[in-house]
């Protein structure tokens, strides 16, 4: 088991690795520059390429890898010429905001799912299956923005339900009860459209594992032991067509990312997928390399945690 | 003589396919005595398992159909709630299964798996919940069995869990077993420890045992009496011997036929011509053998083939034995048997 996870964490470095230099790349192709198209069009061409020199963009590509890399271990991403501020601190405030939402987004998918396929799946072609398979199809054709636009405007607009924006009630004082229960509100519209849409994936690979699984020859063993309906779900068919969708779980966190930018963009939510997006409008180079390499070490995480979690609910992994 | 142990009596059992219901089981009637083993013999397809698993009613339910009646120790069984059923699967009826390597959970614990059938049919302490299993892997011949009590199914042999599914089935020590092609899957030195695993359950505990094969050596090294089915139905049946030496139905003759003799040097073993059809497709006029048999002139067969009783508890289906020979043997075209 140790080994096993030892062995995962070590494969993580190459990736990463890997993932930086790909970042940096498609960082420097990306048209144009900070300095291209300036503030200022009095400034000369002469002092641009000045500035130029002095940020180090003229020089190899392997002299800037290497110098990006290396700040970047000690914690320095830069500068954001849009907020003339460090990388690190703009993203730090944002950070938690994005990972708070996306908690509770995973929760509420869960939630919804796990019930959904469950029912889906054992009750089969059944009036209860048509109807959530129904959903599903629905949640697989209607996009999340357009989703999500409704949600703000039927429940935050027309019913005046839940906030419209920002992520706590200005004034409240952090660490307060009041500060908590306010930044759920304001997480709970925006999570839920989006678990709303993301989970239709989940609900319909649980009620296909359990359908699939349901006919297993374990089961039919089971039953002939006596056991009873409500146990073999419980303890036959459950829990080992749950495995499959814990392997799922890292394609979940790529997909909230995605997401992400969408929903806060849309729920005027401060977190880092709205950041990326006007950093990319802007085109604040530094905070989007940041926020795509940022982006890509959630993803490799996230396998990390699928193939952790599978290898805690499955002794044919663990064992080996 | 005494009431069987299980009395099946013209059992259809029928599955929805599509929208219509197609009878994998056709007019089945069996009887199983404490103390005797029956074998059923009869090639893939000819719904060997569909009978084992419609005597507990493990079928689904909303896809399968299931006419006639089954009587487990003088009670019907046929229409017993589930919770009937429940109570008898288990603890009066133990079932072992075709492939050992897909019958065990492969998320649970081998002891977890054998305590499961004990805590359900047994009032035992937990302590002896488990001395008990860790006795039955012994009993299977399951060596280390306080280790293998912890293991997964993976980390087991065929041949090992094989045992395992064993164990759950003799755990609450049933009085009727039903083992569908309990060796078909183990290789063959293996295979003979099971056999007698299974023939010792018959010796020590008077089980009646339903042998599933459709191996003819496993069938006269163990049975009491053989059933041959083919296409849904028994065709024949008699005791072991008899059935050997004096076989009538052309199903089983073919059969007979078809195994390498260690006697007569045949060049070419005599195989059966064609296959049993799908489910849907199967014949359900007449004979169900007529079209296998093609150079069997049409009016030897009965209309509407019925069990003949031919000796002491020797029956045969279907009229047409009395005129059956191989192909060759008469036509002049000389293939099949030589
Ligand atoms: N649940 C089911 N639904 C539909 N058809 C089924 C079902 N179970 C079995 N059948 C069909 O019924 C027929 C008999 O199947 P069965 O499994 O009983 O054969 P068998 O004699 O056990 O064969 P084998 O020796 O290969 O195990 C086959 O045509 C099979 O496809
Ligand atoms: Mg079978």
């Amino acid at each position: 088991m140790w080994t096993f996870t030892f062995r995962r964490v070590l494969i993580m470095i190459p990736q990463i690795l890997l993932l930086s230099i790909v970042i940096f790349f498609l960082a420097k192709m990306m048209p144009g520059d900070a300095l291209t198209g300036l503030i200022d069009p009095n400034i000369g061409p002469e002092a641009i390429e000045a500035q130029r020199e002095k940020l180090g963009l003229n020089d190899p590509w392997h002299v800037q890898y290497w110098n990006w890399i290396t700040n970047l271990f000690q914690g320095d991403l830069g500068q954001s010429f849009q907020h003339k501020l460090p990388v690190t601190e703009i993203i730090n405030q944002r950070l938690w905001n994005t990972f708070w939402l996306s908690v509770l987004t995973l929760i509420l998918t869960y939630l919804i799912a796990i019930p959904l396929g469950l029912i889906s799946g054992r009750y089969n072609d059944t009036i209860s299956d048509r109807i959530i398979t129904g959903y599903t199809y629905i949640g697989f054709a209607a996009p999340v923005f357009i989703f999500a636009l409704l949600m703000l405007f039927i429940f935050g607009f027309q019913l005046g339900w839940f906030p419209t924006g920002g992520s706590v009630t200005p004034g409240t004082v952090p660490g307060t009860w009041s500060f908590f229960l306010s930044k759920v509100y304001h997480m709970l519209l925006p999570a839920l459209s989006m678990a709303l849409i993301t989970t239709v994936s989940t609900v319909q690979y649980l009620r296909s594992e359990i359908i699939d699984t349901k006919q297993k020859d374990f089961v039919l063993l089971a039953r002939s032991k006596g056991v009873s309906e409500t146990r073999i779900y419980r303890k036959h068919i459950f829990r080992n067509s749950l495995l499959p969708i814990a392997a799922f779980f890292g394609y979940e966190i790529s997909g909230l990312i995605g997401g992400s930018i969408f929903i806060e963009n849309i729920f005027s939510y401060p977190g880092i997928g709205q950041l990326f997006l006007s950093s990319l409008m802007q085109r604040d180079t530094s905070v989007v390399t940041a926020l795509v390499l940022l982006f890509g070490i959630a993803s490799i995480l996230g396998t990390l945690i699928s193939d952790l979690i599978l290898s805690i609910v499955d002794p044919r992994i663990r064992m080996k | 003589m005494t009431d069987p142990l299980l009395h099946i009596q013209r059992l259809r059992t029928s599955f929805k396919i599509k929208d219509d219901y197609y009878a994998a089981v056709d007019d089945v009637s069996l009887e199983v005595n404490k103390n005797e083993i029956v074998a059923i013999v009869g090639e893939s397809g000819c719904g060997k398992s569909a009978l084992a698993a419609s005597i507990t009613g493990l079928h689904n339910k909303e896809r399968t159909k299931m006419d006639g009646r089954i009587s487990f120790k003088n009670k019907d069984i046929a229409n017993a709630s589930i919770n009937q059923l429940n109570q008898l699967r288990g603890s009066e009826i133990g079932m072992i299964f075709q492939d050992p390597l897909t019958a065990l959970n492969p998320l649970m614990i081998i002891g977890e798996q054998i305590e499961e059938t004990l805590m359900l049919h047994q009032k035992m302490s937990r302590q002896e919940r488990k001395k008990r299993t860790v006795e039955l892997l012994k009993e299977v011949g399951i060596p280390r069995a306080e280790q293998i009590y912890y293991q997964y199914p993976h980390q087991l042999s065929g041949g090992m869990r094989q045992r395992v599914v064993i164990a759950i089935a003799i755990a609450n020590n049933p009085s009727l077993l039903i083992a569908d092609e309990p060796t078909t899957a183990l290789d063959v030195t293996i295979q003979s420890q099971i056999l007698d695993l299974i023939r010792k359950l018959k010796d020590e505990m008077h089980a009646g045992i339903i042998l599933i094969t459709h191996d003819l050596g496993v069938v006269a090294e163990m049975a009491d009496r053989v059933a041959v089915m083919y296409a849904g139905q028994i065709v024949e049946i008699a005791p072991v011997i008899e059935l050997f030496d004096n076989p009538k139905h052309p199903y089983t003759r073919s059969l007979l036929q078809s195994v390498p003799s260690a006697f007569d040097k045949q060049e070419r073993l005599y195989v059966i011509q064609g296959v049993v059809p799908p489910l849907p497709n199967l014949p359900r006029e007449g004979c169900r053998f007529k079209s296998r048999i093609p150079w069997i002139p049409e009016e030897v067969h009965e209309k509407e083939p019925k069990m003949h009783e031919v000796g002491p508890g020797h029956f045969v289906r279907c009229t047409c034995y009395e005129d059956f020979h191989f192909i060759g043997e008469d036509g002049g075209m000389n293939h099949g048997a030589s």
